[in-house]
């Protein structure tokens, strides 16, 4: 399955990454060369195998853990916005959302 | 040749001598700063705070004068900076947080403070761990302590230079597909990647969810006990935690096997080679080394076993699918919003996005977030993720089935010694191929190790994997630790240019 | 297309009319559903955001037991299934207000999965059915048209030239229930009718404040047209409306610019609109074509959700009872009419004054009807739901009511009086106003036999048939009594002596 340069503008912006001309030729043959390792694997015969989204759950049934309703967060805004590029009066500013 | 010093001992020889008041927690400090300053060439550290660690040690040492103990009290460490800390910057390698400080210590950071280390700051890495030789650092290259001009390995190649070139006793690391792995056995150094879910990872910087863990980096069997054991056990902040308490495993190390013997400490212990793990492509050097240290493993009472895991090589296209794909949503949160690299030029929301990013990440870090974003992609989620999902599961399935017949697997962490820096750089799919070894164990969320076994070409070190089952890691643990009683590859150290005093 | 009642719903302009609705409840946890930060509203910006709410490098979900609690309730209350085990899923796309880049929701296996809302429209009785309902967090907020004055922060180098949007991430992981229906109903009355009742099941509950000012109950209509029997027509979508009366408006107003398109000769395209509350119309809002490319996958960090049968045992034993049963025993146990029935449970707390107050009084139609009327307009002109006259209280009114001691003009007088705080004993109010009716049959006929003899014109006008003549001679027999006569029985005593 071969990438396009249509396919790798539209999965730039999807990631929101912009990608110069030469990166963009070079992101097609990079990701060409992976997906064509990649063949070897779609080959594989894998109809009534259930997938393994996490290792916790090769071992036993893994499920969710619930913690109690209740409120253990006491919030240091300066100590969490230190390292904000852009905040006034405790907001964080964005350049203005359009609708 | 460096005269004999404290850099020499390991954890729990330094913990030994600490305990004994043969020398101070702010002696060993001070001297480990210096030797960070001489070797700065190598370039394992992003950060040191020279006055924060002799605060520690001073603290710990006065600790100890009332009474506290501990194995791990006033024993110098530094972490990978993948773990979050407060008392220093966190840049996972990348310029998107340089700067960056967090308002939270990571677990394990937390952990080990607890048990009384000194940290000395933080270890250089591939950028939010993705890589194979730390050269995807932002920030700038590690060297590898044995031979200056070849990679240390990745991503946690700053922690395993450093406590190669004694600068450090152990390091933390975190091992995705082989990130401690691999650095330990090129840097010539025990590492150890427990069971997924025994060390929280909540304050680890995510790459791949379902992959990351945390481990150590130190120079025996022994010391990783020490470590481990501090850092492992349930966090409630971390629901992938295995609900598991906390495990000494220093205390199981000194238990036998039944049936053994101080001559054959791994009795009835059954060593399980796969035959895809010693393919044509394994470079001969390293083969000759691991053969020899399996044969050793056999002199000491193991049996050795031949098993399969015939979907070794499928490992390479199912890891770099399903880790850039958990790594693509992972680094969504890098926007330039709340923290990290904000461009300065932009015109609107979405060109700030994609300026911050763009100008943020490097280039194997875009690299897999365009691979992860396409497999869950509409229209291929199915044939790619799922499908590489899926495969997962036979490869776990594999593991276990091999495991009926065999209590390790063991075979290469790599397919070559470490490669000379800059020689792998423009090749992202050969980097990928190198680390055939080390995914399948992690695919499967079991725990590996890598043990020095030897040398190859070029006088470079190689390790010797020991895979076990889920939450084995005592059992691996004990047989690194009976093969460095009876060898000392591990004791080697690299024949580094020590600076004019 | 389905077989409930009350289906025949008119054409528009010789459309079908088809909407679905999805609402987003606020659940009314402590805490967010993965973080435990507090979901209290109106603090100041980030100061209920916490490393996890704010997606700080290394911080990982951790779930709220409570917030899949009230899914469960939700799903027994709706007849629905709750799925032994759900999934958590990652809806990736990239908004200011949303930290993480994603939104931690449920895809393919969500917690709740059909049951059915009933309700009336009018006095039909309508059933709507749900596909689905899930849990998700809710997004921050978006301040708009920040200027540009003022601090933006030190080390920022900012050569930016607009106007700022500012992000306040308190809402930020607020656990929400997003219930989705089937496209059931057939008309802008009908949809409102559902949200009305949906919001009633979940305030009752106990799962929802139901505060829509705050945000806390947003639904989303999904409208379409299309000619009897073809297949559905392409929907819109209009998002975000947070009041019944704009609900009402914003589906009439898309319904007709969807039937003059396509008479115009074009057709819809799917969008998502949004509601202009100031000029009563819904525009498009500017769509990128693939922002909506969400590439769901579990969520690694979530192990699956599992509820068990104990679980939900335990919760269906402690659910109230329902509003739909209670109005239907308020019919069989008081006699009430299906609609006062209804109009008795549209809260809990209604419910609860109204059945003590019936059973106080014995007066269960006089007490529905007391609600409906004198404390429901005291509620109304106080904007509050405080009914502020204890339930014994106003049975004692009622049953004076009843008994004939004091007429209806009396009782209404004293409502307000006790309302007001002017004292709570309805028997010493009666005395010391003096409103007791006039109970003494042989003055009550002295006094109307002086009406009829002074007024004989208004007397010669009725037997004419001037039934406003009778008005008069009872208003005339009230003043000479001083209003202590009780108007129905000078009423039947004039009928009687004027034949």
């Amino acid at each position: 399955m071969a990438l396009t340069p249509f396919d790798v503008r539209r999965i730039a912006e999807l990631a929101r990454l912009d990608l110069g001309a030469d990166e963009q030729a070079r992101m097609l043959d990079q990701l060409n060369a992976f997906f064509r390792i990649v063949e070897q694997m779609s080959a594989v015969e894998t109809s009534g195998v259930e997938p393994l989204y996490t290792p916790l759950a090769a071992v036993q049934e893994a499920h969710l853990r619930l913690r109690p309703d209740e409120v253990t967060e006491v919030v240091d805004r300066d100590a969490n916005q230190q390292s904000a590029p852009a905040t006034r009066d405790g907001l964080y500013l964005v350049p203005k959302v359009i609708e | 040749m460096s005269d004999p010093g404290p850099h020499d001992l390991g954890v729990a020889a330094l913990g030994r001598a600490l305990a004994a008041r043969e020398l101070s927690s702010v002696e060993v400090t001070s001297h480990l700063l210096d030797r960070f300053v001489g070797h700065e060439r190598l370039g394992a550290a992003l950060s040191i705070d020279r006055e924060g660690a002799l605060a520690q040690a001073a603290d710990a040492d006065r600790r100890r004068g009332t009474g506290a103990a501990g194995p791990l009290l006033g024993i110098p460490i530094a972490h990978k900076d993948i773990f979050v800390t407060r008392a220093h910057p966190t840049t996972a390698g990348s310029s998107m947080l340089a700067g960056y400080r967090s308002p939270f210590d990571a677990t394990v950071v937390e952990r080990l403070a607890e048990a009384g280390t000194v940290t000395l700051g933080k270890l250089n890495c591939d950028e939010f761990a993705m890589g194979s030789s730390t050269e995807n650092s932002a920030f700038h290259l590690t060297r590898n302590p044995w031979d200056e001009s070849r990679v240390p390995g990745g991503s946690s190649g700053g922690s395993a230079a450093a406590v190669a070139a004694r600068l450090l006793p152990a390091a933390t690391g975190t091992d995705t597909g082989g990130s401690i792995r691999q650095p330990a056995s090129f840097c010539g150094i025990t590492g150890i990647k427990p069971t997924y879910g025994v060390c929280s990872r909540y304050g680890m910087i995510a790459f791949a969810s379902s992959l990351d863990q945390a481990g150590v980096l130190a120079r025996s069997a022994e010391d990783c006990a020490l470590v481990l054991g501090a850092m492992s056990g349930f966090d409630p902040r971390d629901s992938t935690s295995a609900e598991r308490p906390a495990q000494d495993f220093h205390a199981e190390l000194a238990k036998g096997r039944a049936g053994a013997s101080a001559a054959k400490p791994l009795q009835g212990l059954r060593i399980g080679l796969p035959k895809e793990f010693f393919p044509a492509a394994l470079a001969g050097d390293v083969e000759a080394a691991l053969r020899a240290a399996l044969a050793e493993m056999a002199r000491l009472g193991a049996t050795l076993v031949d098993v399969e895991l015939p979907r070794t090589e499928l490992s390479i296209p199912v890891y770099y699918l399903i880790a850039p794909a958990e790594a693509s949503s992972n680094l969504s949160r890098f926007d330039g919003v709340r923290y990290g690299h904000r461009a300065e030029h932009y015109e609107d929301l979405q060109s700030m996005y994609r300026a911050s990013r763009s100008e943020g990440f490097g280039a194997e870090v875009k690299r897999r977030i365009m691979i992860g974003t396409y497999v869950l992609s509409h229209g291929y989620y199915d044939a790619y993720y799922l499908q590489a999902q899926k495969l997962r599961r036979m490869i776990a399935d594999d593991f276990q089935a091999c495991f009926q017949r065999c209590d390790v697997i063991a075979g290469p962490v790599a397919p070559t010694v470490a490669w000379p820096l800059g020689a792998q750089s423009d090749d992202p799919v050969a980097n990928y191929l190198a680390d055939i070894f080390t995914l399948p164990a992690s695919l499967a969320g079991l725990p590996g190790m890598s043990i020095p076994a030897g040398f190859g070409a070029a006088g470079m070190p190689v390790g010797l994997q020991l895979v076990g089952n889920y939450f084995a890691e005592g059992t691996l643990l004990h047989a690194a630790h009976a093969f460095q009683g009876a060898t000392d590859w591990h004791t080697r150290t690299p024949p580094l240019a020590e600076p004019r005093r | 297309m389905n077989g409930a009642p009350g289906r025949a719903a008119a054409l528009m302009r010789g459309f079908e009319v088809v909407i679905g609705i999805e609402t987003h409840a606020q659940l009314s946890t402590l805490s967010k559903i993965f973080s435990g930060a507090s979901t209290a509203f109106g603090a100041a910006p980030n100061t209920q955001a916490s490393p996890v709410d704010l997606a700080l490098p290394g911080t990982l979900p951790v779930a709220n037991g409570g917030a899949v609690e009230r899914a469960i309730r939700f799903g027994l209350a709706v007849g629905a299934t709750i799925a032994p085990v759900s999934i958590f899923a990652r809806k990736n796309y990239f908004y200011p207000d949303l930290p993480k880049g994603y939104q931690i929701s449920q895809y393919e296996t969500p917690v709740v999965q059909g049951g059915a809302v009933e309700f009336f429209v009018g006095d039909v009785p309508h059933r709507v059915n749900l596909t689905r309902a899930h849990l998700e967090e809710d997004a921050g907020k978006s301040l708009h048209g920040v200027g540009r004055e003022g601090e933006a922060g030190a080390g920022a180098p900012l050569d930016f030239q607009g106007d700022w949007t500012a992000i306040d991430l308190n809402r930020a992981g607020t656990p929400l229930l997003e219930i989705v229906t089937e496209p059931d109903m057939r008309s802008s009355a009908e949809a409102v009718e559902y949200a009305r009742a949906l919001h009633t099941l979940v305030v009752w509950l106990g799962i929802c404040d139901g505060n829509m000012q705050e945000g806390s109950f947003r639904c989303d209509a999904n409208v379409s047209v299309r000619r009897p029997g073809a297949p559905f027509g392409t929907r819109r979508e209009i998002k975000n409306l947070n009041s019944f009366r704009f609900m009402q408006q914003a589906i009439d107003y898309e319904v007709q610019w969807q039937i003059d398109l396509i008479e115009d000769g074009g057709s819809v395209r799917q969008a998502t609109v949004l509601f202009d509350a100031e000029h009563g119309e819904t525009r498009a809002m500017r769509s990128k074509e693939d922002a909506h490319d969400y590439r769901y996958f579990p969520d690694p960090d979530l192990p699956p959700l599992a509820i068990d049968a104990e679980w939900i045992e335990r919760v269906r034993a402690a659910m109230p009872e329902l509003p739909r049963d209670r109005a239907r025993r308020f019919q069989s146990q008081y006699s009430l009419s299906a609609y006062d029935a209804t109009a008795m449970t549209p809260s809990l707390r209604t419910a609860d004054y109204f059945e003590s107050v019936a059973a106080a009084s014995h007066e269960p139609k006089l007490a529905a009807n007391w609600i409906m009327g004198e404390v429901t307009r005291r509620l109304n002109a106080a904007g509050s739901d405080d009914i502020a006259i204890a339930p014994a209280t106003l049975a004692a009114l009622i049953a004076r009511v009843a008994d004939r001691t004091i007429s209806n003009a009396a009782a209404k007088q004293l409502f307000d009086a006790l309302w007001d705080g002017e004292g709570s004993d309805v028997d010493a109010l009666i005395d010391s106003r003096g409103l007791r009716q006039m109970r003494d049959a042989g003055a009550l006929e002295r006094i109307v036999d002086e009406v009829i003899a002074a007024n004989k014109k208004s007397v010669d006008e009725f037997l004419a048939g001037k039934e406003r003549a009778f008005n008069a001679l009872v208003g005339q027999a009230m003043k000479a009594s001083g209003g202590k006569a009780d108007p129905g029985e000078v009423g039947a005593l004039l009928r009687k002596k004027l034949g």
